[in-house]
């Protein structure tokens, strides 16, 4: 299988690439993405499935990305993300604002090999003025329907945080069902995940449902608790963290400090370390 | 009577909006909460609870964040589906700027893309206003800055005349001061009643959009004794499942 360092992972991501993200929650890979800040990456073409918060801000305020497609960035209960306040006031994003169902039938259509997937609503939306992807179609079926057309969204890279992978390269993400739609839709997918387990995820019942296959898998890295401080899997996020966040990343001089702090105080570097990989 | 139990036995404006919540959402059989929602997601619970006790249809919550009152499991797109296809009754929107006709932003200020303000961004407003029949319009915050005469961009679109397939839209809009009904044909807002100890000239003072008003405005409705036990017991310790920081310290607890 394509086990590999959380380095190495990041190699896998060329500049300007076209790469998918999930919403907080459901495996947002913080370890891949300061590895990703790390390697310098530029130019990224960000799309959030369907919204982000911290990983998105800390992209943005590194400096790795182009263009950002989403529905919302918001850090929840701890506020504004700052970084990407910071850089929308300047200029500095290539903006492509969407609603979150729209970036899932984008997605769908994906998934299916299709042009494009149908959506309701969205009509009369400041949105809609935006975007060239998006487009009014007649309903073959109806007298005066117009439905609105969303262009199939092709993700060169999805990049997500799982429970487990095997050494077949399959890969458990349980109820985190978005997963599957973002390693389908995508043209491979780069994992990280919480532990290598034994034998095949597929020989297990109660698994082999919520498996993503390794022919989907591009690349895995182990990571344990990789998506911290963001929460996963019904875990709440490291609130004095993110509250220092806020106070100190609106200016570019404590965002630097607290990359900084993210790298020194993650719960993954020291475990990494013991296996003499680096963090 | 003491301080502490002339406190406990009177309603905070939280728990009257809690009550309101739950009035607008009478007869609906599937509400669902989406994120940052403490008050309306009590408000859901809340109407559960009374439809329990009345002995009415059995009502389902879907709110997002919660373990115990979420079964989804087709990932995040699986709230949508059940939207498009009529199988939510209730919703609710924020909105950092909305308008007469019902139109709500959700993106920023200033010309976009490079506003002046910017927030978090539309979310899945642009869709979902279209479609769930009892859209709650739910803000707090109830002055000139928020309720605006012309949204400076539109991230959902309050009703038209287009011929759009258009099932759902605003129903209501709850703040800090007022209830509002939503007029879908006339597509204007009509003042329902006042909360306590606001009046409708502070109303007027604090909205940028004209609006509809009889000539008598009832004042809201609080919860009686009864239910502000409801609130202060199985609500508070239903909604701290999700929410512990908004039940601690915002709702006070039951007596006993």
């Amino acid at each position: 299988m394509s086990l590999m360092t959380l380095d190495q992972l990041a190699q896998q991501i060329p500049d300007g690439a076209r790469l998918a993200i999930p919403k907080d929650d459901t495996g947002v890979p913080m370890a891949a993405t300061l590895a990703l800040v790390r390697r310098e990456v530029r130019g990224l073409h960000l799309v959030c499935v369907p919204v982000s918060g911290l990983q998105a801000d800390v992209l943005i305020g590194s400096g790795c990305v182009d263009t950002l497609e989403t529905s919302a960035i918001t850090l929840g209960e701890f506020g504004l993300a700052p970084r990407f306040t910071d850089a929308v006031r300047n200029g500095r994003l290539r903006l492509v604002d969407a609603t979150c169902p729209a970036i899932y039938a984008g997605l769908q259509a994906s998934q299916k090999g299709l042009p494009f997937m149908p959506l309701r609503g969205i009509f009369s939306s400041d949105l809609l003025s935006h975007r060239s992807d998006w487009k009014p179609i007649q309903n073959p079926f109806a007298e005066d329907d117009a439905i609105m057309a969303i262009k199939a969204i092709r993700p060169d890279i999805a990049l997500f945080h799982a429970q487990a992978a095997d050494r077949f390269g399959n890969v458990f993400i349980g109820r985190d069902r978005d997963g599957l739609l973002l390693a389908h839709a995508s043209e491979t997918a780069l994992v990280t995940v919480e532990r290598i387990v034994d034998g095949n995820l597929f020989e297990d019942p109660d698994r082999a449902g919520s498996t993503v296959p390794a022919m989907y898998i591009g690349g895995i890295a182990l990571a344990p608790q990789g998506t911290w401080p963001v929460g996963f899997g019904g875990g709440n996020p490291d609130a004095d963290w993110m509250r220092r966040y806020i106070g100190a990343a609106r200016d570019p001089e404590g965002f630097r400090n607290m990359l900084e702090s993210l790298a020194a105080e993650a719960p993954w570097a020291t475990e990494l370390q013991a296996e003499g990989q680096p963090a | 009577m003491s301080t502490a139990e002339a406190v406990a036995t009177e309603a905070t404006p939280i728990e009257g909006l809690i009550l309101t919540v739950a009035s607008l959402l009478h007869g609906v059989r599937h509400v669902a909460v989406g994120a940052s929602s403490p008050i309306p997601g009590a408000g859901a619970l809340l109407s559960r609870a009374l439809a329990e006790q009345a002995g009415e249809p059995a009502v389902r919550l879907s709110i997002l964040g919660s373990r115990r009152h979420n079964s989804f499991t087709n990932g995040g797109v699986e709230i949508f589906d059940l939207i498009g296809q009529g199988r939510i009754g209730a919703f609710f929107l924020g909105g950092g700027q909305i308008d007469g006709e019902a139109n709500v932003n959700l993106v920023g200020t200033g010309d976009y893309p490079r506003t002046s303000v910017r927030w978090p961004g539309s979310f899945g407003s642009a869709y979902l206003y279209h479609l769930v029949p009892r859209v709650i319009l739910f803000r707090e915050e109830h002055t000139r800055r928020v309720m605006v005469p012309r949204v400076d961009f539109v991230s959902a679109a309050g009703p038209r005349d287009d011929g759009i397939h258009r099932p759902g839209g605003p129903h209501a809009m709850l703040t800090r001061l007022c209830l509002f009904d939503f007029d879908r044909a006339k597509r204007r807002f009509r003042l329902r009643s006042v909360h306590p100890g606001h009046s409708v000239e502070e109303v007027r003072d604090e909205t940028g959009f004209d609006f509809d008003c009889p000539a008598d405005v009832p004042t809201t409705a609080t919860p009686d004794a009864a239910t502000l036990g409801l609130i202060r017991g199985r609500i508070r310790e239903e909604i701290g499942e999700t929410y512990p920081k908004f039940a601690a310290e915002l709702l006070p607890a039951a007596i006993t």
